[in-house]
């Protein structure tokens, strides 16, 4: 048993759930949202396909670097659950952007070159999240391309919300 | 065995990996503790068991190889505000309850439900039970207007009504009269916006979600044609946030109702503020000068509306033969430069908001519940330094009773992780006793003497099942159990 597979006993109830929700939910998220949880079901159910992989580093606030093999269709989400990577609080709503927990701060030239923009939806959660900077998105909402191989990013100081006082 | 912090997370996810560490460090303990230590672990009780209660935990779980943790709760059911107040139709906020799931799972993790700490056990027998208690109830209560008329009948606390639709056993009873036009909401929070949201979505989109059924089967019957949420302040000092505002716009069947002169101008000002602030004051501005036609279609349509209205501060409740009639205000003006501290000062004029129910949404505020706990009553919270309650060694606090009732559940999760590291920094340090507490066994000594029915998390599954069967039969994710004579009927039943 590995880490990944004892949440993986989580995300069948999660998958369902979300399918249970998504014709409810009065008009909330992005298509981006229901292609990453389509993927998160069927990896866990369809036989394993031989995806392409590419290297990612993630480097946190004190300079740590840690490698990742990221699946090609996944998200950045996605890959750092798979590859154990260990940051507090990440990635707490399980990309249904409904928080802002797994911020990831780009370099400007890839933050550039990513293939699409973010949709309001993700900009109304960045801006509650900690260390907001102009390269920010959502890890959730960042799928891995063939051309990502070696891309390095940054995990903010503090993965905080910053909602403000009512 | 090298205790990386790696290996720390092998252990979280690999039982047999963490027995062999448990195994290894237990017989270290075993050859360094004398013979008057029950056993070599700290034992730390936590009291609430909502997300400041599930993230300190998390954190203590992970931060130390041996430590064990009890989560007292009042309730028979955990998770606190996320069951009862995260709104049903926020299904994926609550996806947070997955993790906190797989920490009750966790070997050295106890939950202990039904447990009323002030009433059933003190927090005195638990400092001497626990090596460190943590208070994380978060707060209870709510803020008055203090303005006259304020108890007559349909002028609620937003707090209960919030507790009334996600079926919280003491707020099931609320008596509310839908059969008006208007509503006013007091507030101009994320709770206001909830409020309004919940009054006006479609009923058929409210069945799929997880509303309790008595409050779906009010809402079906409800005349409600109007909302309006009155704040004391501007456009600029609003409380609630993007998200929950782009909801109301977007709200099926209801327009929003924004007035040209309270936005007016204020593009002048949008390059200078803050990143958050400014997107929202633009959606604002937007809204009110700039929609799509496609939106203005569909507005025009919209058999209901919401109204957002400024610079008002409730003066007096009108009634008439002892019934709702509306609520009086008076006309601020703001005094000062910068928008983030800017006051309302009222004027002689006031206006008159007709209306058959109110809602207060100030703001929440927390309880003192045990003598043993400082109190800081006039702020409602618990006198702390970084969670460290004040004068009294070994106990804690986390969420908003030591921090203040707001920010959203993750808020909440950066203050359980930082107290749960200072709780383990005190430990190492030797501040609070490591060793010779009895924990569990002390706490269910005392319960068990009292025949008071502890729920336990094996419990809570057979619950949680049950809730879930019975929503399927509606098209339902669960029907929850308002009454907590029948949630212990379900274990009894099952046993």
């Amino acid at each position: 048993m590995s880490r990944v597979s004892t949440l993986r006993v989580l995300i069948p109830k999660f998958a369902l759930n979300f399918a249970r929700y998504e014709s409810t939910t009065v008009q909330f998220t992005s298509k981006k949202v229901v292609t990453c949880c389509v993927n998160r079901k069927f990896s866990s159910t369809s036989p394993k396909l031989k995806k392409e992989t590419v290297t990612v580093y993630f480097v946190d606030f004190q300079g740590n670097k840690q490698t990742a093999k990221a699946k090609v269709g996944d998200s950045l989400l996605d890959v750092v659950v798979e590859n154990e990577i260990d940051i507090d609080g990440f990635g707490a709503c399980e990309g249904t952007l409904a928080c802002s927990t797994c911020h990831l701060i780009f370099k400007k030239k890839d933050f550039d070159k990513l293939p699409e923009k973010p949709t309001d939806e993700e900009l109304d959660m960045l801006d509650l999240a900690y260390g907001l900077k102009e390269t920010s998105r959502l890890g959730c909402q960042i799928i891995v391309t063939k051309d990502m191989d070696g891309l390095e990013v940054e995990i903010p100081g503090g993965v905080a919300d910053a909602r403000e006082p009512s | 065995m090298n205790l990386s912090p790696q290996n720390w997370l092998r252990m979280q996810h690999y039982p047999h990996f963490l027995r062999k560490v448990l195994r290894q460090l237990g017989n270290k303990s075993q050859s360094r503790s004398s013979s008057t230590h029950k056993d070599g672990n700290p034992h730390i009780c936590i009291v609430g068991s909502g997300p400041a209660g599930f993230y300190t935990a998390q954190q203590l779980l992970k931060g130390h190889p041996s430590l064990r943790v009890d989560i007292f709760e009042r309730l028979p059911v955990p998770f606190g505000l996320v069951r009862y107040g995260v709104a049903p139709d926020h299904p994926e906020v609550k996806n947070v309850i997955n993790t906190f799931t797989q920490t009750a799972n966790n070997d050295r993790c106890s939950f202990l439900g039904n447990v009323q700490v002030g009433k059933d056990i003190t927090v005195t027998e638990l400092l001497k039970i626990y090596s460190a208690v943590v208070l994380a109830y978060g707060a209870a209560a709510d803020k008055l207007l203090g303005i006259p008329g304020e108890n007559l009948p349909n002028i609620l606390p937003a707090r209960t009504f919030v507790g009334w639709y996600n079926g919280l056993p003491e707020d099931k009873d609320l008596k509310v009269n839908l059969d008006t036009e208007t509503a006013v909401i007091v507030g101009h929070g994320n709770v206001a916006l909830d409020v309004a949201r919940i009054l006006l979505t479609p009923v058929d989109i409210l069945a799929k979600t997880d509303i309790s059924d008595y409050a779906l089967e009010a809402l079906r019957k409800s005349s409600l044609k109007r909302v309006v949420l009155v704040g004391r302040r501007g456009p600029l000092q609003v409380a609630f946030t993007i998200k929950e505002l782009r909801e109301m716009i977007k709200l099926p069947e209801c327009r929003p109702v924004f007035h040209k002169e309270d936005f007016k101008d204020l593009e002048k000002i949008f390059p200078d503020l803050p990143r958050p602030r400014k997107r929202l004051t633009e959606l604002m501005h937007k809204t009110c000068f700039g929609p799509t036609a496609d939106d203005v279609k569909l507005w025009n349509e919209a058999k209901k509306e919401w109204e957002l209205k400024f610079r008002l501060t409730p003066m007096e409740v009108l009634s008439s033969a002892g019934q709702l009639t509306g609520l009086r205000c008076a006309v601020n003006k703001l005094e000062g430069s910068n928008f983030e501290n800017q006051k309302a000062v009222s004027t002689d004029e006031h206006i008159d908001l007709p209306c058959g129910l109110i809602f207060r949404s100030i703001g929440y505020r927390s309880l003192q519940i045990d003598p043993a706990i400082p109190f800081d009553k006039k702020q409602g919270v618990i006198p702390n330094e970084k969670g460290r309650v004040t004068g009294v060694p070994g106990l804690y606090c986390s969420g908003w009773v030591g921090r203040g009732p707001v920010g959203v559940i993750l808020s909440t999760m950066t203050d359980g992780f930082d107290v749960g590291k200072v709780i383990l920094k005190d430990l190492a340090e030797d501040h609070i006793p490591n060793l010779g507490r009895p924990g569990f066994q002390g706490a269910m000594k005392i319960l068990e003497e009292r025949g008071v029915k502890m729920v336990s998390f094996s419990d809570w599954k057979k619950i949680d099942e049950h809730e879930v069967q019975m929503g399927e039969k509606f098209g339902k994710p669960r029907e929850k159990i308002a009454d907590v004579q029948n949630m212990i009927k379900i274990l009894t039943h099952e046993k």
